[in-house]
């Protein structure tokens, strides 16, 4: 890369070399790490999720052994939630911009950091050990009794993986709530901050209160496959079902850690492209935080057949419908802002509005699954399937996109060309829907999930699928190819390209080291367009008016 | 424009001027009190994942116990009340010198740092050396869950229920001391080379914290794993 015409110092050309990128403490230098780590596993999880796409054309399972299946659809989960979507937005997006969005030099502690990379890239690196050693066929979810005591996969290293990258997520929650509590600019109080730091913000109360106890799940997992002694095993006393209450107050909030820092990313995206101010600025941001919290006390929808009582069967399903209201509120307030915006469609909003189509149809599917007698109905079957892609990449995927092609000048002081990324958005919400739609039928009408083979009546559905995976495949390689050749090729972004509010663009583009010559000070609520318009237009008018008299 | 700004258009990275700075404050602290706040509420959200951490455990031992009261009482009576109970006194003596070793901190003396916490260290050492006593005697007689478990009594299975949560809970408190330990080794050595002053000793309370968190495990592990069940002995 070559300096700058002007010779400004900026994070990327500070400093050259291998080590100034792998012992850096600066939280944007991370991000990029972080990005270029959760690229390589998402190109691998979706590699593999085409392999399956590709089985699943015809009826018979012709092209991969069940074995071989069983290990895709495990991979394919395990990279995706636990190396990609999980750490995708918090670690890439967030690390780069919450110091940025409250005018702070770096994260309260770089250094954990930068740690909390490296314990993700060896997480990770277990993980792919166990891929390139034959995989794991448990499924993401490591139910026992089939995980401790049946299956014959790498289940220990792959789980030791999953509770390694645990602490990164940990850390990296933990270094979030200590930033926002104690490293905001002066003037910035908490309702001035912007949603995605809200967003954040519960995300990482998430983080830090769930995720140790999958940790602690995985460790008893471990030494029951290890030492043979029985925790789940009910031929040594134990009880298999322990296992899912105790995975699931994680693994469900984890769903929420993937779709609140996209929802906090669609808030930024809204009220930039409709010029206004959000609807209701406090719901959205306590929202965020309701989701937070509902979301530890829904677990026992994930047990609806699995011995669980029928009363607690009903307190479950009427907990997870109430996610439903703060998820909706969000939605309201998205679509009120709109109302008579200006809207423009820039790539960031065409991404922004694919999420909260393609989320709303996630969420009323939720709440169907909450309901009892149909979840009983389509229990484990592609209904599941169809529900969860609508949230998580649907939603999640969406979010992140569009929040990397709204930051991306700010990332990398380039511009993307404007077809591609429009045509990318385009292509990504057509092959989604037709990849998951489909599905949605093959659920209702009775297709279970997990199975390399199936009856030939399902096989339209399922051919319109797997098309729909070709065209979002394509839809994927798009931005990754123009994202990279903007690098180099790419016009150069101005500081602030899409006239938007927020710290963040108003220090250069890309920001200096640490990311403002002078500490910035807050006197403005957050998206207070309307108020800046105002003051340009008087500023035009006394300047004009300077004008005439000379 | 400041002088960072233009030291930053002649291409030179913008370090902080070091000596403008006091020693030991990091160059995104706009102060000491922000740096020490910040590291007070890392390490109490550090401690909020621990004990959702052991949190996992301890329901793993409710439910266990709700289901088979008998086979965990008769567990309960293997273990040794003596041994159990001089090591809950040594472990709360630790966390009396560990939190003189934070008083020392306050007070600037550096030398009342260092005893202090070898005096910490040394009881976290009598407590590992008496729970490694513990753990032999059940190796001889067999109670340590796997191929080589013995039990005469009834509702053996639970009975090893019993000791895999034992062993878990204890040995994974005890994987926390030997943490703690090393790290407060090494605050020993900076604090004898004088690293720590009144404005600046974060690290010493965030491992107190620690220190006395890990106590406190242990404060719930006794009556749960040795007391519960055994009035009326």
């Amino acid at each position: 890369m070559s300096a700058e015409p002007t010779g400004r110092t900026h994070y990327l050309n500070a400093d050259y070399g291998v080590k100034s990128w792998l012992l850096t403490i600066d939280h944007k230098r991370i991000a990029i790490l972080y990005l270029i780590s959760i690229t390589v596993f998402f190109a691998l999880g979706g590699l593999m999720a085409v392999l399956m796409r590709l089985e699943l054309a015809t009826p018979v399972g012709d092209m991969v052994q069940p074995d071989t299946y069983n290990r895709l659809f495990t991979m394919h989960g395990v990279l995706m939630v636990f190396f990609f979507l999980l750490p995708s937005i918090p670690a890439v997006l967030g690390n780069f911009l919450l110091p940025l969005m409250i005018g702070a030099k770096d994260l309260a502690f770089p250094k954990i950091n930068l740690a909390s990379w490296y314990i993700y890239s060896i997480g990770g690196l277990f993980t792919l050990w166990s891929m390139l050693h034959g995989g794991v066929d448990t499924g993401w979810t490591f139910y026992t009794p089939f995980s401790t005591a049946f299956s014959n996969t790498y289940v220990i290293s792959t789980a030791v993986g999953v509770f390694i990258t645990g602490f990164s997520s940990i850390l990296t929650g933990l270094n979030f709530i200590v930033t926002i509590h104690r490293m905001r600019a002066p003037g910035l109080t908490w309702f001035r901050l912007p949603l995605f730091v809200w967003a954040h913000y519960a995300t990482s109360l998430v983080m830090v209160l769930g995720t140790p106890v999958l940790a602690i799940t995985i460790f008893l997992l471990g030494l029951e496959r290890l030492f043979h002694i029985g925790i789940f095993d009910p031929a040594l006393g134990g009880d298999p079902v322990l296992f899912q209450p105790m995975g699931w107050v994680y693994s469900h909030p984890a769903v929420y850690i993937l779709v609140l820092p996209s929802m906090g990313v669609v808030s930024e995206i809204v009220t930039a492209f409709s010029r206004k101010r959000i609807f209701g600025y406090k719901f959205v941001a306590y929202a965020s935080v309701a989701i937070a919290v509902l979301g530890f006390l829904v677990w026992g929808h994930h047990m609806f057949v699995s011995s669980q009582s029928p009363y607690a069967g009903v307190i479950f399903s009427f907990l997870s419908m109430l996610v439903a209201v703060p998820s909706a509120i969000k939605v309201f307030n998205w679509t009120a802002t709109l109302y008579e915006g200006s809207i423009s469609w820039d790539t960031p909003m065409l991404y922004a509005l694919g999420f909260i189509g393609l989320f709303t149809i996630g969420g009323l599917t939720g709440v169907m699954l909450a309901t009892l007698g149909i979840d009983i109905h389509v229990h484990d079957t592609y209904f599941v399937v169809a529900h969860f892609h609508y949230i998580m990449v649907g939603g999640a995927l969406m979010g992140y996109l569009g929040g990397m092609h709204f930051w991306w000048p700010k990332i990398t002081g380039r511009m993307y060309p404007i077809f591609w990324s429009k045509l990318s958005a385009l292509v990504i919400f057509i092959g989604f829907n037709l990849t998951f739609l489909p599905q949605f039928l093959l659920g209702y009408l009775g297709m279970p999930r997990r199975y390399h083979a199936y009856p030939e009546d399902f096989q339209v559905l399922n051919v319109m699928s797997s098309a729909g995976a070709s065209i979002l495949g394509i839809g994927y390689l798009i931005p990754l190819v123009y994202f990279i050749w903007s690098m180099r090729y790419g016009k150069r972004a101005e500081d602030n390209p899409w006239d938007a509010f927020g710290l963040e663009w108003e220090t250069s583009s890309p920001p200096p080291t640490h990311n403002f010559l002078e500490t910035p000070t807050v006197s403005l609520e957050a998206y207070d367009y309307a108020d800046r318009e105002e003051k340009r237009r008087a500023a035009e008018v006394s300047a004009s008016g300077a004008v005439e008299p000379g | 424009m400041s002088t960072s700004a233009e030291a930053s258009r002649a291409g030179t990275p913008e370090i902080p001027d070091s000596k403008s700075r006091a020693w030991g404050l990091a160059h995104h602290f706009e102060s000491f009190a922000q740096q020490q706040e910040a590291s007070y509420l890392g390490m109490w959200l550090f401690l909020v994942q621990e004990i959702m951490f052991f949190g996992g455990l301890f329901l793993a031992y409710i439910v266990y116990r709700t289901g088979h009261p008998e086979a965990f009482t008769s567990g309960s009576h293997e273990l040794d009340i003596t041994l159990g109970g001089i090591n809950t006194v040594v472990l709360i003596a630790s966390s009396l010198t560990m939190a003189l070793a934070v008083w020392a901190a306050q007070k600037g003396r550096s030398k009342g740092i260092v005893v202090f916490i070898i005096l910490t260290i040394l009881l976290g050492g009598v407590f590992l050396g008496i729970k490694t006593v513990e753990y032999s005697h059940k190796w001889h007689e067999h109670h340590v869950p796997g191929p080589h478990f013995e039990w005469d009594g009834p509702d053996a299975p639970h009975v090893q229920m019993f000791f895999n949560l034992y062993f878990a809970m204890t040995g994974l408190h005890a994987l926390h001391m030997v943490v703690g330990m090393a790290l407060l080794a090494v605050i020993a050595v900076w604090a004898w080379r004088g690293a720590f002053t009144k404005e600046n000793h974060n690290l010493i309370e965030g491992i107190g914290l620690y220190w006395h968190f890990v106590d406190i495990v242990w404060i719930f592990l006794f009556p749960l794993l040795y007391l519960l069940g055994r009035n009326g002995v």
